[in-house]
């Protein structure tokens, strides 16, 4: 029931919100917001803790913009050649990661991430810390233009929807249940029947192939593919926004994400002091507020 | 390519090692007892030479206390201050998650290390400051028979070396090293013995900081003193940890070693490897001994 009404007001929302905000800002919003819902398949139903998923994000993000700009693709191409990529790297990291549990799990795919960030740094196609700049937004499907802001954004809008819809389907399915059953159990699930490694490494792909949507769709919304989409702080704010939104809920990423979005955007002014509040917040979350907004509301809820 | 060229490479790849093998032994003595990864242990390590900065540059500036902190004594208060925060974010923080899934100490740690980095990073010039502390006894070359080497790295690598043994030596042969295990090994009944196992959990946490404190120090004269030299190391020393596996105190101080010494040579080989080289081993590692080199995991 709260599930529906959700939907309902963040289709509403998200259908009016050009109106009555800056759609730029709301369009950085909705690639954060299905980021951390891709990030939430892994950690919230799949309990595995992935710290390199910047490397998904920001990855698509350079390889979308460079066939986009280098190779002339049209834009849905474009970031579809990116998301392929994610594909592929999260399967390679995926295959990798699985074969140490826990803590080690999220050591490895740091360290994975870093591999990526380095090449981006380093190799000629990315500029290196200039970013990839001048991406050219180009025309959907032959004839809408993509300059005008309100046509990217209902775009964008609809990009969220699909991957959400995807997150949402995959989360109901039978496989979703089987995750969460190895999120709780991991040796009764094996003991059941099931391959757990290749339950573990289907989500994986399937979460690093949706951010990495994400980050492609950013990188022409942009028009710009940055450093910063790789860098392990990415990794660690989608962490944070699926913290502060609710780990394990539907709407969790989404509330996260718009919560932690803005509120860096009012605080940008403030330098480093941003990373500071951003830091606390993150310290508060893990002591005493590890249900996240949604999961507290949820809670409220279903009491009599 | 002369052999000295490769000599003195190898030497401050070894130089790096030392810094390596003493993050991944804090790190592995306090995944040993508490069971999580203490990903502020890059931040500590910053903490570490910015303190040692701070005593040396602006006590009197900031603080109007006339008193300036040398690099001899830094060595001793250093780990002292770091340990103490340590300690304080034990008991006041960590202490709660010990219930709770691991990866709670992890995100825990990450957002302490966003904290102290953005609070360097608003004092302090993001592209570093240099210490200029260093001792002048430890200036100037010393002529190794075959190269001539820079005195202060030298120092270093031994001063490291010597904690990092002899912290070895402790934890495996002394009555204290044999509580500690026994607190590893299995908490529950060491208790029952009647060892205040929460303490121990407490102070080692507090020396492992310190370790990385200590770590700071000595690179404070060699790199200079930035908010983000922390955060670009911890993650190589997570790699290291893979690679090693943290079963064993002496895998994790060797592989910090030889790993600096592989990044080391690495640079002479083909220089734009050498920032990722380590990952590179451990997805080999992974591939071929998913345990780690000196791992037993289940």
């Amino acid at each position: 029931m709260m599930n529906r009404i959700l939907f309902a007001v963040m289709l509403v929302a998200g259908l009016t919100a050009p109106f009555y905000a800056y759609p730029v800002f709301v369009m950085d919003l909705l690639c954060f917001a299905l980021f951390a819902c891709a990030f939430n398949l892994l950690l919230g139903y799949a309990g595995l803790l992935s710290f390199g998923h910047a490397a998904f994000f920001g990855g698509a993000a350079y390889i979308a913009g460079y066939s986009i700009k280098a190779w002339g693709f049209p834009p849905l191409i474009g970031i579809l050649t990116g998301t392929g990529f994610a594909l592929i790297l999260g399967f390679a990291f995926g295959y990798l990661a699985i074969r140490r549990q826990g803590i080690y799990f999220a050591m490895v795919t740091l360290a994975l991430a870093q591999i990526i960030y380095f090449m981006a740094l380093q190799m000629p196609f990315t500029g290196g810390e200039n970013g990839l700049q001048g991406i050219p937004r180009g025309q959907l499907l032959g004839f809408i233009d993509l300059d005008s802001s309100l046509s990217m954004y209902y775009f964008v809008f609809g990009i969220f929807l699909v991957g959400f819809g995807i997150i949402q389907r995959t989360i109901h399915s039978p496989f979703g249940e089987v995750l969460q059953a190895i999120r709780e159990n991991e040796a009764r699930a094996l003991s059941l029947g099931y391959d757990v490694d290749r339950f573990k490494l289907l989500a994986f792909v399937i979460s690093a192939t949706l951010a990495g949507l994400a980050g492609a769709t950013k990188a022409v919304v942009f028009q710009f593919a940055s450093l910063t989409n790789a860098h392990w702080q990415t990794s660690g704010e989608i962490i944070l926004m699926t913290l502060v939104g609710g780990l394990g809920t539907v709407f969790g990423p989404v509330v996260g994400a718009l919560t932690v979005g803005a509120l860096s955007h009012e605080l940008s002014s403030y330098g480093s002091w941003v990373q500071v509040i951003l830091g606390t917040i993150f310290v508060i979350c893990v002591l005493v507020f590890r249900r996240g907004i949604i999961g507290e509301l949820a809670r409220v809820m279903k009491k009599p | 390519m002369s052999i000295q060229v490769i000599m003195s490479q190898a030497l401050l790849g070894l130089n790096v090692g030392v810094f390596y093998a003493m993050l991944s032994l804090g790190l592995a003595v306090i995944f040993g007892l508490l069971n999580i990864i203490n990903f502020a242990h890059g931040a500590m390590y910053m903490l570490g030479a910015f303190v040692a900065l701070i005593g040396y540059s602006y006590l009197d500036q900031w603080f109007g206390i006339n008193l300036q902190i040398g690099f001899w004594a830094s060595l001793i208060v250093v780990p002292l201050v770091v340990g103490g925060l340590g300690i304080l974010i034990e008991r006041t923080m960590l202490k709660r998650l010990y219930q709770l899934d691991h990866i709670y100490g992890l995100l825990l740690t990450f957002g302490i290390t966003l904290i102290l980095q953005g609070l360097f990073a608003n004092f302090f010039n993001v592209s570093g400051t240099p210490y200029p502390g260093q001792p002048e006894s430890l200036s100037g070359v010393v002529n190794l028979g075959f190269m001539y080497f820079p005195t202060y790295r030298l120092f270093a690598i031994v001063f490291s070396l010597v904690v990092c043994f002899g912290t070895w030596y402790v934890i495996e042969h002394t009555k204290l090293g044999s509580r500690l295990r026994a607190g590893v090994e299995n908490p529950q009944l060491t208790q029952t013995f009647g060892l205040n196992v929460p303490l121990m959990v407490t102070l080692t946490f507090g020396f492992g900081a310190a370790l990385a404190g200590l770590a700071g120090v000595l690179a404070a004269p060699i790199y200079s003193v930035s908010p983000l030299m922390g955060a670009d190391l911890i993650i190589v020393v997570f790699a290291v940890v893979v690679i090693g596996g943290m079963g064993s105190i002496m895998g994790a101080i060797l592989s910090g070693l030889a790993l600096g010494l592989v990044e080391g040579l690495t640079k002479v080989i083909y220089p734009p490897a050498a920032s990722t080289v380590i990952f590179f081993l451990m997805v080999l590692v992974l591939l071929f001994r998913p345990a780690g080199l000196f791992g037993k995991e289940k």
